[in-house]
């Protein structure tokens, strides 16, 4: 649905991204990661056909954003960054400006309008001027303007700043409804959002892509192994010895050793889970058990560690490159 | 070619907010002193010439009242319509708002022409009140209809070279005032230019005093339709509004 390959963006001397090339399959939601200044905004406004790209291609809906822009323009919805909106104007008759702009017939524009303003729960709001409106509430009339026409594919630039929780859980939900029907691009810097909506990422540092994929194999990918805190009642080094004995251990480090009790961070192969044994270790040996935790990899962590590896020069690891699997979204 | 959306839109945000009362109440303020002061003159004048009859010959309402009337109308339109059009599209580019409009699925020519024919619907308007005062010299006495219907042909023209000088130059600020003020700079410059055609003398007189964007609608205000003239306002209207395009290209470009 969205196909980009070699994208590049020059600001005069400046370039913002370099040969971005990435994959996102229909029905598919994705988050799109980086730091600030990474280059997903200029990623977004090039897809969303506001500007041209310096060099390489896009295809949206099957469209090339550069030569066939109007075709892309009629299956998109975009949510700019700082939702621009015209503040002069009321919100319904806001949103029915931009779904008669975006050719929404004339029939049934009326309640298509006001369909999206109870998705969007603006329909409260349907009579006030925009100026009028607090952060959230604008940020909504942004997202329903994206969504008036209904379109195949949407890129929304950091949709859920500046929403209060209740309304990011809802807004969540909205965009995760989404998914199947449309295709949805989004970029944030909420990285559990990202495990709570998307079914894949893309992450991106300084311009260029770094890590794309499911995010489940880009843990395993950064991740290999799996960890497990244990704390125990016990001399440390018999302790450690104990722990290093127990198969499928391949590393045991110390990460707290104190009077009598030590506790240390036990990791395993990815699909060895060694808590049964570590348990059963600690029956035998008469060791009290004290803490025994298996820690989820997050995705915050893959984000710190390719991020921070970039910054550090370190070489990455390798990445799956193969696109998000079709129709399958992540809880 | 959806230009219709976008003109309902720019028609909407002048008539919700004060900026197309606020242009149409000092309009008509402004020529309503220069009307009153314009006709009482001429009342003045009639009575008297009711004694010298020479002096009644030379003297018309149409002439005397119309004519300066008309000059006076397009130098206050030529103050007064940069304020209407500064706002087109430096607001948008300030606002941001131009990121998505230009992401609609409309071509860049129809949000430039849709804005134009917004604020030149504005500007009939304006013109459809000053009727008033035509009607009220009708009142009176006399008045004949063809310079009339000249003369506002001509300021329609006019006007619309205005407008479209006013967005084109919108189109490359981000700042209203400024959009406003390089307006105004520029058909003032395009006004003036023929002074110093008079200055110059020869072949640069007639070159310079052609290209007055004033200068061209005296004949209308006479009674007159010159295709020279007619062919001049419409040329720099397209010229200007070609430009205005372009800029608006360019501004993607650079993103
Ligand atoms: N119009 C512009 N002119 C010049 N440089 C620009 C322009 N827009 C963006 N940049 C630069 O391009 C780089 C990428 O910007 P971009 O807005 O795409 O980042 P981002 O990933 O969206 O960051 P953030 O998370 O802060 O939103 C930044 O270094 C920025 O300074
Ligand atoms: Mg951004």
């Amino acid at each position: 649905m969205i196909e980009v390959q070699g994208l590049t963006k020059h600001y005069g001397a400046f370039t913002a991204i370099r040969d971005v090339t990435f994959d996102v399959a229909p029905g598919q939601i994705v988050g799109f990661l980086g730091p600030n200044g990474a280059g997903k905004s200029t990623t977004m406004r090039i897809l969303s056909c506001f500007m041209p790209a310096s060099g390489g291609t896009a295809r949206v809906a099957g469209y090339d954003v550069f030569s066939q822009s109007m075709e892309v323009r009629r299956r998109i919805g975009y949510l700019p960054e700082s939702v621009p909106l015209y503040t002069d104007m009321r919100v319904a008759p806001y949103l029915d400006f931009v779904a008669e702009v975006k050719g929404v017939p004339r029939a049934t524009r009326k309640r298509r309008v006001a369909e999206v303003m109870d998705k969007c729960l603006i329909s409260d709001v349907q009579y006030r001027l925009i100026s009028g409106l607090s952060k959230g509430y604008r940020q909504r009339v942004g997202l329903a303007q994206a969504i008036v026409n209904d379109p195949h594919v949407l890129i929304l630039d950091e949709p859920t700043i500046g929403l209060d929780p209740r309304q990011i859980t809802e807004i969540r939900a909205l965009i995760k409804s989404l998914a199947g029907e449309h295709t949805v691009i989004l970029s944030t810097h909420i990285l559990p959002e990202v495990s709570m909506v998307c079914s894949g990422v893309i992450i991106i540092n300084k311009g260029s892509v770094v890590a794309q994929g499911p995010i489940d194999s880009l843990v395993e990918a950064f991740f290999p192994l799996s960890r497990v805190q244990v704390e125990l009642a016990a001399p440390p080094d018999s302790a450690r010895e104990a722990l290093r004995g127990i198969p499928g251990v391949r590393d045991v480090r110390d990460v707290l050793t104190g009077d009598g009790t030590a506790a240390f961070a036990v990791e395993a192969a990815r699909d060895r889970d060694v808590r049964g044994e570590i348990f059963q270790l600690a029956i035998d040996q008469r060791w009290r058990l004290l803490e025994l935790r298996r820690e989820g990899m997050t995705l915050e962590e893959v984000f710190m560690k390719i991020v921070a590896g970039e910054e550090a020069g370190e070489p990455e690891p390798r990445v799956p490159a193969e696109p998000v699997p079709a129709h399958e979204t992540t809880s | 070619m959806k230009i219709w959306p976008i003109m309902k839109k720019e028609l909407r945000l002048y008539f919700t907010t004060p900026v197309a009362y606020g242009v149409m109440f000092f309009f008509l303020l402004v020529m309503g002193y220069f009307f009153f002061s314009i006709f009482s003159f001429y009342t003045m004048a009639s009575m008297q010439s009711a004694m010298n009859p020479q002096m009644a010959r030379d003297l018309n309402p149409t002439d005397s009242v119309m004519r300066p009337l008309f000059s006076n109308m397009s130098v206050i339109l030529l103050l007064l319509m940069p304020l209407v059009t500064m706002r087109l599209f430096a607001e948008e580019r300030k606002n941001g708002t131009i990121e998505l409009l230009l992401t609609y699925p409309v071509r860049d020519g129809a949000v430039l022409l849709g804005k134009f024919f917004a604020a030149l619907v504005l500007y009939v308007v304006m013109l459809v009140l000053t009727l008033l005062y035509p009607g009220i010299v009708m009142y009176f006495t006399r008045l004949e209809w063809g310079p009339i219907l000249t003369g506002y042909v001509g300021l329609l023209l006019m006007g619309a070279t205005f407008i479209a000088v006013g967005v084109c130059i919108s189109s490359f600020f981000e700042n209203q005032i400024m959009a406003g003020t390089a307006t105004f700079v520029v058909l003032l410059m395009f006004w003036v230019i023929g002074w110093s055609g008079d200055a110059a003398g020869g072949i640069w007189k007639t070159v310079l005093s052609e290209l007055s964007i004033i200068e061209h609608f005296d004949t209308f205000a006479k009674g007159i339709f010159d295709t020279k003239d007619i062919v001049y306002y419409v040329n720099f209207t397209l010229l200007a509004l070609f430009i205005g395009l372009k800029s608006l290209e360019t501004r993607r470009w650079k993103g």
